[in-house]
């Protein structure tokens, strides 16, 4: 039992994770919090089930709803965000626009979807089954969708961290993000970089989309509540660690897999909202965080 | 055909202090200049609208008969032209090989990269026992040493240096001044010298303007500079 509850804890927080690190790559590139990540992310999800229902393959739909992804996050960048934050520079307003922003694209995507593909439950196929393995006479709660889900999360996860630390690349996205400016007149081509970092968290959030809708339903709205828990995770991590934004992920994951096991799922939601609180009073930047304080 | 950097009649607003108005002034190729002013005096505002960080409200800027205004300072770069900005400029969440790095970063040539910075750390060997550490354990004059290193390794023709003595001790701020003296013969550098510290800066440049509430009071070379009894009182503080 108890293994089962931590393999499922490792899943979800595997999802969490990858919504966190989708949060933190956005944050660390822009400073804004992106809202409408989940809608961003069951965009691209909806394009991933529409290539699994006319080519019926799992594996070509995975690849295209990830690329599309990276467009989407590239456009809302080049599109919407560059635009607002190049007209509201200061004032009162500077610190809530982009929240605001964010919020209205989330709406505004998850309106889309509705009007083209109905708001119905639907069901993106994978062929991996979502039945937990059986070991004699016990199965587990732990499918082999599920394995995937840890596997490709753990994939991503190393590619980044790989990026991140050795390539000319993410030299550039942490110098963009850490001192803008002198990466600037180091000859970075911080808006080039930055729109990166926008194209990366998209795709990460189409990834996180496309592995765990198999495993329930499609909609709209499907993907909210896992972006609920990625933006908890992303807190407790400290907003601005790729690393703190993977570690809180999967605690959180965990702990809601155990407090669900033992205690029930009517608090489960509530103990994540108490962690967040008691991590923003305790220790406001995070477990990972700089020193500096938080701006938004 | 007009080589070097020229400026001429250049406005800029930039808040209740350190506007420029209306400055006119060039710098040949290969000569070190030193401008001299107080806090407040546009010193900085001017070096940052030369690196394209800001923009004018008139006047020109050129380069080599080329014209800087408009251009972003990810692009001035790769024409050669480097700020050095005020107060270390270097990122300190990153390693010292990092920093070194990001000068070389959007360069072709890697493997001038690689000479360059086997010359920088030639130039500055202490930074080469701290090659990776964070450059925030360095100290005042190391962190400068490691500004003006990333700006070699992206073969700068002009660099702009923002008070580089800024909260340093003097036997540092001497041996900065001796590098940047020594580099710009080496390797035929036009510089701009922004600098409070007119004794340390005069010593070292082929001339210095002094400039007074955004605008140029006087030029010369540092010889008569240094005659003149009333701007030793009133701006070179000896």
């Amino acid at each position: 039992m108890f293994i089962d509850t931590l393999l499922i804890g490792i899943s979800s927080g595997a999802i969490y994770s990858l919504m966190a690190l989708a949060l933190v790559l956005v944050w660390r590139s822009t400073r804004v919090v992106n809202f409408a990540q989940s809608g961003q992310a069951v965009f691209s999800t909806y394009i991933g089930y529409e290539i699994t229902v006319r080519t019926h393959n799992y594996w070509i739909s995975l690849p295209v709803a990830i690329i599309c992804g990276a467009l989407l996050g590239s456009l809302v960048d080049l599109l919407f965000m560059r635009p607002l934050l190049r007209r509201v520079k200061s004032g009162p307003i500077a610190e809530l626009a982009p929240v605001i922003a964010t919020l209205g694209l989330l709406g505004l995507l998850q309106s889309l979807l509705g009007l083209i593909w109905g708001n119905a439950f639907l069901q993106y196929a994978s062929p991996l089954s979502a039945k937990g393995f059986t070991f004699g006479s016990h199965t587990i709660p732990f499918s082999p969708q599920n394995l995937f889900i840890v596997l490709a999360s753990a994939l991503v996860l190393v590619v980044f961290g790989l990026i991140f630390k050795y390539t000319d690349l993410g030299l550039a996205l942490r110098a963009a993000s850490f001192q803008p400016e002198i990466a600037q007149l180091a000859g970075v081509r911080v808006s080039r970089v930055r729109n990166i970092g926008w194209a990366f968290a998209g795709a990460t959030g189409a990834l996180a989309g496309a592995v765990i809708t198999p495993t329930s339903t499609l909609s709209p709205n499907s993907l909210d509540l896992l972006f609920v828990s990625g933006f908890i995770a992303a807190v407790i991590g400290g907003l601005d660690s790729l690393v703190g934004a993977v570690v809180g992920g999967l605690v959180l994951g965990v702990g809601f897999s155990f407090i669900l096991q033992y205690i029930g799922s009517s608090v489960t939601f509530l103990v994540g909202f108490i962690i967040l609180m008691v991590v923003l009073l305790v220790r406001p930047r995070g477990i990972f965080g700089h020193k500096l304080g938080r701006h938004a | 055909m007009s080589a070097g950097l020229i400026v001429k009649n250049l406005s800029v607003s930039y808040g209740a202090v350190g506007a420029v108005h209306d400055l006119s002034f060039e710098i040949h190729p290969g000569e070190l200049v030193a401008l001299i002013g107080a806090n407040g005096a546009g010193k900085s505002t001017l070096l940052r609208t030369l690196s394209g960080l800001i923009s004018p409200s008139s006047g020109e800027v050129s380069w080599n008969d080329y014209s800087l205004l408009g251009k972003k300072p990810e692009e001035l770069v790769r024409l050669g032209i480097v700020h050095i900005s005020e107060g270390k400029a270097v990122i300190p969440e990153l390693t010292v090989s990092e920093n070194l790095t990001l000068g070389g970063i959007w360069r072709g040539d890697k493997s001038d990269v690689a000479a360059a910075r086997s010359e920088t750390l030639e130039i500055f060997p202490a930074l080469v026992g701290r090659l990776h550490q964070r450059a925030d354990s360095l100290s005042g004059g190391e962190r400068q040493m490691l500004a003006i290193g990333r700006a070699l390794i992206s073969r700068p023709k002009l660099l702009l240096l923002d008070e580089p003595s800024l909260g340093l001790a003097p036997l540092m701020i001497e041996e900065i001044f001796k590098a940047i003296s020594e580099l710009r013969h080496r390797l035929g550098l036009t510089v701009l010298l922004v600098e409070q510290n007119a004794v340390s800066a005069l010593r070292i440049a082929d001339r210095g303007l002094i400039l007074s509430l955004g605008a140029l009071v006087t030029s010369g070379t540092p010889a008569e500079l240094n005659a003149d009894p009333q701007l030793r009182a009133a701006y070179l503080g000896i």
